[in-house]
């Protein structure tokens, strides 16, 4: 039948996660990603979770991850539900902005390829090594229009790891990361609030604040702020909270300090 | 005068730019809405190009398995050749496996099969219904590139922006103050189907004329047509 080889030779990502379709179209007649538009001109709504709040920092007690769990396609809220926060193992989290399709199908093939490698190597996979396939991954396709900015983290010999890994090929470690449309909102709440020295409750409210703060002043972020904790043991889910009820708490606590502030 | 300024012949002209335009919208709107031991997954039966109205009975919502319905909507093209290339792969599954795929599985089938078309996608927008391992109703939604959300309702296509806020208020009750979620009965289901398809085509013109309603337990599946405005 035709067009039927496309299944028969298994030129599909089914039995191979990289074997994705080319368009058979000249280059110069067609850059990829320009006829991404319907007959009207109106764009292709792809980019499902394009504007997102994440953020992530090591710690004396390990690693925070927190997010938001808005999903938006243009003005449209696709989702209040989605989870930005990918498990890869039980040692290895990674965060999820940019293309949401994008970032789950290249976080699972990399879950695939961390498993292979601890069947291999019969040791858990390093968080540097991980990153770094998720990188490599990514960067073979520079130029073809991915969409992810990612943070990967886990523990490993070396103890707490984060990396920031992006789709424009950029791969760095560090102690405090945070991406997306609400990154700027984040920042300025984590950097006032963090210390290596955070115990840990400290540490899960800098990140649940931090996010929160990014859901009330980014219109792209929103819904629930996730929270998740990597020590030693591994990942555990510390909190899932609507960012609705996040406010009324945050402004009774706002109420209660504000005597003390002016009478000092 | 020059052949230029009377028109000419093409080749003649100015180098132009050719776009190449391979998706046309044709409109649609499914809604899907799971149950405790049913799941029922509707779409409209409108087939539009611009303001011409293709089809007054064309049904968007595909059986895959007895288990598994699929509703699709967007470029029609693209939702014919899913439904064959799909279809194909859970037929080489049935065959390989002597059983039938569960709807977990075709769930995860249909999200990389969406992905890999990644850099010229499938123009649509998808439901996936079915009762899983359990005989729960189950309801996915997907966006044109495979990424994937599991939920208990869900609408898509051109009036999802009329319809999914109402299902939102009236089966989640969602930021209402002491308001509970109904429990979800075949009834409910179907009477919140027709209230959003009829408050759809009274505000988009690319839905309407009918509705298809289909109800999947685990015995079997039941089909029901509706009639809507045809203006």
């Amino acid at each position: 039948m035709e067009g039927m080889d496309e299944i028969t030779d298994k030129k599909d990502n089914t039995s191979n996660p990289f074997q994705l379709y080319m368009p058979l179209l000249p280059k110069s007649e067609c850059q990829v990603g320009e006829f991404l538009v319907d007959e009207n001109g109106r764009k292709l709504r792809l980019n499902f979770a394009h504007g997102t709040t994440t953020l992530g920092f090591k710690f004396k007690g390990g690693v925070i991850m927190a997010v938001d769990s808005r999903a938006t396609s243009g003005q449209y809220i696709g989702s209040q539900n989605v989870k930005k926060i990918i498990e890869i193992n039980p040692y290895l989290l990674g965060t999820m902005a940019g293309g949401a399709a994008d970032c789950t199908y290249w976080e699972r093939v990399l879950a695939r390829e961390c498993r292979l490698y601890e069947l291999r190597n019969r040791e858990r996979i390093s968080v540097a090594a991980a990153s770094k396939l998720l990188a490599n991954m990514v960067y073979q396709y520079k130029g073809y229009g991915l969409s992810m900015g990612v943070m990967i983290s886990g523990w490993d010999k070396k103890g707490p790891g984060l990396y920031y890994v992006d789709s424009d090929g950029n791969r760095m470690a560090g102690n405090v990361f945070s991406v997306g449309s609400g990154s700027i909102n984040a920042y300025g709440v984590m950097d006032t609030g963090y210390s290596w020295d955070l115990t840990d409750t400290q540490a899960r409210e800098l990140g649940r604040k931090a996010i929160y703060h990014a859901t009330h002043r980014d219109a792209y972020s929103g819904g629930i702020v996730r929270v998740y904790q990597i020590t030693k043991e591994g990942w555990t889910k510390i909190s899932e909270e609507d960012s609705k009820n996040l406010h009324y708490q945050y402004e009774e606590e706002k109420k209660k300090k504000k005597p003390t502030t002016t009478s000092s | 005068m020059s052949l230029a300024v009377m028109g000419g012949a093409d080749y003649m002209r100015d180098p132009r730019k050719h776009h190449f335009h391979p998706y046309a919208d044709n409109g649609g709107t499914s809604v899907a809405i799971a149950g405790d031991d049913f799941v029922m997954i509707a779409s409209d039966t409108r087939l539009t190009r611009g303001f011409n109205i293709l089809s007054r009975d064309q049904g968007k919502v595909l059986g895959l398995t007895p288990k598994t319905m699929m509703a699709s909507s967007g470029c029609w093209a693209d939702v014919l050749t899913l439904k064959k290339v799909l279809n194909a792969r859970l037929t080489m599954y049935s065959h390989e496996h002597h059983d039938v795929m569960s709807t977990t599985a075709v769930a995860q089938l249909l999200s990389t099969m969406l992905y890999w078309r990644r850099f010229f996608p499938y123009y649509v927008s998808n439901i996936l219904a079915g009762i899983d391992e359990e005989g729960k109703g189950v309801v996915y939604h997907y966006d044109p590139v495979g990424h994937m959300e599991k939920l208990a309702f869900s609408a898509t296509g051109a009036s999802v922006a009329q319809i999914q806020p109402l299902l939102d208020n009236q089966i989640g009750a969602l930021n209402m103050k002491d308001a509970t979620p109904p429990t979800i009965t075949k009834e409910l289901a179907r009477q919140l189907i027709h209230d959003a398809f009829v408050s759809a085509a009274e505000r988009d013109i690319n839905t309407g004329d009918g509705i298809l309603i289909h109800t999947i337990t685990k015995d079997g599946r039941t089909d029901e047509k509706v009639k809507l405005r045809r203006d």
